[in-house]
């Protein structure tokens, strides 16, 4: 039975045709005595909770690799007590900030104040809907895909101007019109260094993307047919999560803190915990698109065909789903790294440089990456997905 | 009636309501603000009514567009410009309100009057969802490339109009004045943006 339109469906299956979660949940609870639709409705919240959960664990990661990485990088210890190694320490500073007080400033707006930093969170949080860890195991198999996440990153500038009129304060307004600014000016690369891939893989689903470049393991992964799409991405992927070099909107020694000036307590934690999520969804966004997502750099066919295991047999099912979701994370994470290593190896751009290279290098070079890739689709329709 | 219907239904008129209301919101708000913010929603709740209808790339496209580029520019214009200005009250405001008010209420009158007239083929033509995608670009390319070509030609229009607009020293005659000026502006990173007056 269908819910709604397919955006709404939720799947959560190992690899097909093998082990289908969702099947065996249904019939366990129609074992109980529970009717197919109520079955259906129990299963739905049950993957996108899953996916939450994911979310928040790999933020609390980042942030204490974060930390730690940032001390080694100034030759300090780092978070230290809390935990082994300090590996409580985002859960310390998650519950400070949820015991903190809640303020709203007295001239403020209190309406748009608190919308602004649910604006930001929530299309972060859907966008996790379309990142595949394995063949079947993604929340929901949208055909629009990749483009659903453009689009919906298209609407985090309003929560940015949101709650930089709603603050009140004139470092507020100036930080949400430049986050805003940034936001526009680097979406259109990243827009169309996407379309150069999708336009290799014919198809904007994430889950095709990565199919199409698993073919012949590492050979075949797009950074090689793509590495100055590969570069553009990132770049803009950066942009728009304000990380170093380009956290101009938050510039703590000219704007005070931008746009999250007047924040604290969980509000401000919705802002901390959009930017860290957006991270590490643009991290496996990346590895999806370049890095071949959940594929080992051995394909797993010719493993099972080295040991003498057909595909199909649950042990090999089993084993590729979990070196699936293993690769994922393994190479958002290096992705992560090398961001927090960029953060603490490069300087600031100015807004005019930052503009500068948005608009006068990044889109034009853009451009002629799609350009390019559509000729060599036409010439080389074998190695570019004609 | 099943599940999915109801919660399709449930879902059109939450909808329904948010378009109805938000738009009468963003006429009738006196904050400026408001109104640009509540127009976001108002598109956004189309994007869903399209979801609702099974055309996801044209949901996605409407957010990309509408929320995306069209209401951040809105807002952007309404930030920007930061003038306080006293606005004189002007004559007979409350008959122009009556009078926009009773167009308003004839366009809707004339609009359930076309509603109810016209022969509706119910059910509509069965939503093609996913496919939805290739077929708008096999039509933009094909049967409809001449309106696709003319709308990025207007683009490009408007594109260069706004460069020529923002280039202030391409702009030879001063407004007020009607003198020619041709100042250039002075790129230095270290010095604010200034038109430099001192020079000839």
């Amino acid at each position: 039975m269908k819910m709604l339109p397919n955006p709404f469906t939720a799947h959560l299956a190992l690899v097909s045709p093998g082990i289908d979660i969702e099947l065996s949940f249904n019939e366990f609870l129609q074992d109980l005595g529970v009717s197919p639709e109520l079955a259906h409705i129990l299963w739905l919240p049950l993957p996108m909770f899953l996916v939450l959960i994911a979310a928040i664990i790999g933020v609390l990661v980042t942030v204490w690799l974060e930390r730690k990485i940032s001390a080694a990088a100034q030759q300090r210890i780092g978070p230290e007590y809390a935990g082994a190694l300090g590996i409580l320490q985002p859960m310390a500073d998650g519950l400070k900030l949820l015991v903190k007080e809640d303020i709203i400033p007295a001239k403020a707006d209190g309406l748009l104040f608190t919308l602004g930093p649910v604006l930001v969170l929530v299309p972060v949080i859907l966008s996790w809907l379309i990142v595949p860890f394995g063949q079947n195991l993604l929340i929901s198999n949208v055909g629009i895909g990749i483009f659903l996440w453009i689009a919906l990153s298209s609407i985090q500038p309003i929560g940015l101007l949101m709650s930089g009129y709603a603050s009140n304060n004139k470092y507020s307004l100036l930080g949400g019109l430049r986050a805003a600014a940034q936001s526009i000016s680097y979406e259109i690369p990243l827009a169309l260094a996407v379309l150069a891939v999708v336009m290799m893989s014919n198809s904007l689903s994430t889950v095709d993307i990565v199919e199409q470049q698993n073919s012949a393991g590492l050979l075949s992964w797009n950074i090689w047919r793509q590495p100055i799409g590969f570069l553009i991405f990132w770049i803009c992927a950066l942009a728009e999560c304000e990380r170093l070099p380009f956290d101009l909107p938050e510039a703590e020694e000219e704007l005070v803190a931008g746009y999250q000036t007047e924040y604290a307590g969980m509000k401000f934690a919705l802002f901390y915990l959009g930017s860290y999520i957006n991270l590490v969804l643009s991290a496996l966004l990346v590895s999806v698109l370049y890095l071949g997502g959940w594929g080992f750099p051995i394909p797993i066919e010719w493993f099972a065909e080295w040991i003498g295991e057909p595909i199909s047999s649950p042990i090999v099912q089993v084993c590729a789903g979990s070196i699936g979701i293993g690769m994922t994370v393994l190479k958002a994470y290096l992705l992560v790294f090398l961001a927090i290593l960029l953060r603490w190896t490069t300087p600031r751009v100015r807004i005019d440089q930052l503009l500068d290279l948005g608009w006068k290098f990044l889109l034009p070079i853009s451009l002629v990456n799609l350009l390019f890739t559509a000729a060599l689709k036409l010439a080389f329709p074998i190695a570019f997905g004609g | 009636m099943t599940i999915a219907a109801s919660t399709e239904l449930i879902c059109f008129l939450i909808l329904g309501a948010v378009v109805v209301l938000g738009s009468i919101g963003v006429v009738l708000l006196t904050n400026i603000v408001y109104s640009a913010f509540l127009l976001g929603g108002v598109f956004m709740a189309v994007a869903g009514l399209y979801l609702l209808l099974n055309a996801s790339f044209v949901a996605a496209a409407q957010v990309l567009v509408y929320v995306g580029a069209v209401n951040v520019l809105i807002l952007f214009a309404i930030m920007l410009v930061n003038k306080k200005e006293e606005l004189k009250p002007i004559k007979g405001l409350q008959l122009r309100k009556i009078l926009s008010g009773a167009i308003c209420l004839g366009l809707l009158s004339l609009l359930i009057r076309v509603d109810f007239t016209t022969p509706w083929n119910l059910p509509g033509p069965k939503a093609i969802g996913e496919d939805a995608t290739e077929r708008i670009g096999e039509h933009l390319f094909t049967d409809y490339l001449l309106p696709f070509e003319l709308a990025s030609v207007l683009l490009l229009m408007a594109m260069i109009g706004a460069i020529v607009l923002a280039r202030r020293d391409v702009l030879i005659q001063d407004l007020d004045t009607e003198k020619a000026i041709d100042l250039p502006i002075i790129e230095n990173g270290k010095e604010p943006l200034l038109i430099d007056k001192t020079s000839p």
